[in-house]
């Protein structure tokens, strides 16, 4: 070894010397940040993974703002959101950037999801990364559900009222389960004040932990790039995969492009339509929860609507309850379903390409239709694209292996 | 000492330990669990609901709140309570079969001790949005008055009997109650007659 490479091999300063000897920090840093090789060829799908990571820092740093000023009961919690949007300084812009912030998680979650889709990510070796995504995003959705009680609006009491009776619908145990989770024989301050709980300590914690795993695992394996090929098989003779550059200053700089590009869209947002026509913030939900009555409409957010209208579709409530859960679990299985021989629709067939196709067609569609009453002709066509969701999954199995796959380079295009 | 490791004592040991301590944990479980379940205060604001009923007129609704529940009273009219034998085709459950639905003695056609006055949640049995009160005929639409819940379009008639192919599974579920006087009706408390 030269003394140029041992030099530059040493801990920059005799502090760090010093760090190092007690805590892994110049060895952290180079597995996971400065000599963390990605592939060269990433495009802009893969800028959602570090937006998710913005939009996580804004939902807990604007959160414990909120949490100082709002109080979770359910005779002052309307009012000290009120409060906080007429009274406390700024009070309303810490609050649009939460309520906007959870808009834009699930945009850049669903975003960074079909990323994954696309490229086949799930597939071998990183089956992991994405059961432990999947259940990230269970989570998300438990956090966004629970969050949406705390206003304590009509639309949150009566879309929490929904959608915990779903749970109702098992077997046996469901009232029970109902009762449990409500703590009260309906909804009630008692209800509020445990969402609140998993809101803000449970779920956040249970967040954290699963996307330090999600985190681990993907550096682990490496990440998948636009070509769906392992660039470790071709390494140099240090080491360094050929078609690999560092995550910083690399990746890290054009994810910067992305970041303040996500800002100004959101910044859009959130300062010129923080409602966004009643999608991000529902109207019925300016008005105080009122056990007494139902608003006219109900909807849930607009980020579960796809799953609502699978739920509404079915005209019986068990069967729609396990289609609801079925719906949200099943990408779970991806890995296993998916039996192509190569990751990424840059080489697959046109039969791969129409179900996905078919995929988003019906996931878009199920979305606007869970905002639509469900009456006449939009009840026949959430129950059509429920079907062709299913298909999608259902069948997989079948048309990966039929299809026609195009001969994958060795190295990344 | 023996130089020898006795892997089956270490093996037993191990697997004891484990056992012993997901007992442990077990036992730990109990009080975390139940302290999700409805607190003393909770089911102590469940007491019954005294009801005055001189002030209802007859096709006139109120609703009341019982454990936090609505409850809907309606005062049936004659004209409504000859609708319901007209309607027990459309009907999942006509004859209230499901015994968890109402108490014994509101399994009859108008699902209530007095058949002038119907008594039920007003929780779909879907997913518990509140139905609307629809009264009025519509012959065109085959709708003979009843209950409509807005959330998942579930259809109940004038005793709270779900219609057939709608989301909702069962009928409305009535409430136990009695009458202390003659007009007022207890919610929460059935005197065990009829």
């Amino acid at each position: 070894m030269t003394s140029e490479q041992k030099k530059q091999i040493e801990p920059r300063s005799k502090f760090i010397a010093w760090i190092d000897e007690r805590f892994p920090y110049t060895e952290m840093m180079k597995e996971h940040i400065t000599e963390y090789y990605a592939s060269k060829n990433f495009n802009f799908w893969y800028v959602f993974g570090v937006l998710a990571m913005v939009v996580l820092v804004i939902q807990l740093f604007t959160g414990i703002f909120l949490t100082m000023n709002y109080k979770p009961s359910a005779t002052e919690a309307f009012s000290s959101v009120e409060y906080i949007m007429r009274d406390v300084e700024w009070g309303w812009l810490i609050r649009y950037m939460h309520s906007t912030g959870a808009s834009f998680f699930f945009i850049v979650v669903y975003l960074h999801m079909f990323r994954a889709m696309l490229y086949g990510s799930y597939k071998k070796p990183r089956e992991l990364i994405w059961i432990i995504g999947m259940l990230i995003f269970i989570v998300l959705m438990a956090e966004a559900f629970a969050g949406y009680l705390l206003p304590w609006g009509q639309m949150s009491y009566w879309g929490a009222q929904v959608i915990i009776s779903i749970f109702g619908a098992i077997p046996f145990v469901g009232e029970a389960l109902v009762e449990i989770i409500r703590g009260d024989y309906s909804i009630s301050d008692i209800t509020l004040n445990r969402f609140f709980a998993l809101h803000v300590i449970a779920l956040p914690l249970a967040l954290i932990a699963l996307i330090f795993v999600h985190i681990l695992a993907l550096h682990e394996v490496g990440s998948n790039n636009p070509d769906g090929i392992e660039i470790k098989n071709y390494k140099d003779k240090d080491g360094i995969p050929i078609d690999g550059v560092a995550f910083h200053p690399y990746h890290t700089s054009k994810d910067l492009v992305a970041i303040i590009v996500f800002l100004m869209v959101f910044s859009a947002a959130m300062f010129f339509a923080p409602e966004m026509g009643g999608y991000f913030l529902e109207h019925a939900n300016f008005e105080k929860a009122n056990p007494m009555a139902t608003p006219e409409h109900i909807v849930s957010a607009w980020y579960f609507t796809p799953y609502y209208a699978i739920l509404r579709a079915i005209p019986d409530k068990l069967l729609g309850a396990i289609l609801f859960g079925i719906a949200v679990i099943i990408p779970l299985f991806l890995p296993w379903l998916d039996r192509s021989k190569v990751k990424s629709i840059r080489y697959r067939g046109w039969i791969y390409k129409f179900f996905l196709a078919i995929f988003v067609i019906s996931f878009i569609s199920l979305g606007v239709l869970g905002v639509l009453p469900a009456e006449g002709i939009y009840v026949t066509m959430a129950r059509f694209f429920t079907i062709l969701y299913f298909a999608f999954f259902v069948l997989m199995p079948y048309y990966t292996v039929i299809d026609k796959t195009k001969p994958v380079p060795d190295r990344v295009t | 000492m023996s130089e020898t490791i006795d892997h089956g004592k270490r093996h037993f040991l191990s697997i004891a330990t484990a056992v012993t301590g997901i007992a442990g944990a077990g036992f730990a479980v109990v009080p975390f669990l139940s302290s999700l379940k409805p607190s003393a205060r909770a089911r102590a604001l469940g007491a019954p609901v005294e009801v005055p009923l001189a002030s209802l007129e007859p096709g006139e609704m109120i609703r009341v709140v019982w454990r936090g529940r609505l409850v809907f009273i309606l005062r049936r009219t004659e004209e409504m309570l000859r609708r319901l034998a007209g309607v027990t085709e459309f009907l999942r459950d006509p004859d209230s079969l499901n015994e968890e639905s109402q108490p014994n003695y509101a399994v009859n056609e108008h699902r209530s001790l007095n058949p002038e006055f119907l008594v039920v949640e007003g929780s779909c049995t879907h997913l518990g949005c509140a139905p609307l009160p629809q009264f009025e005929v519509t012959p065109s639409t085959d709708w003979y008055g009843g209950f409509f819940c807005p959330c998942h379009g579930s259809k109940f008639d004038l005793s709270g009997r779900v219609y057939k192919g709608v989301p909702a599974p069962t009928n409305l579920k009535v409430p136990p109650y009695s009458f202390t006087q003659s007009n007022v009706i207890t919610i929460g408390i059935d005197s065990g007659t009829v």
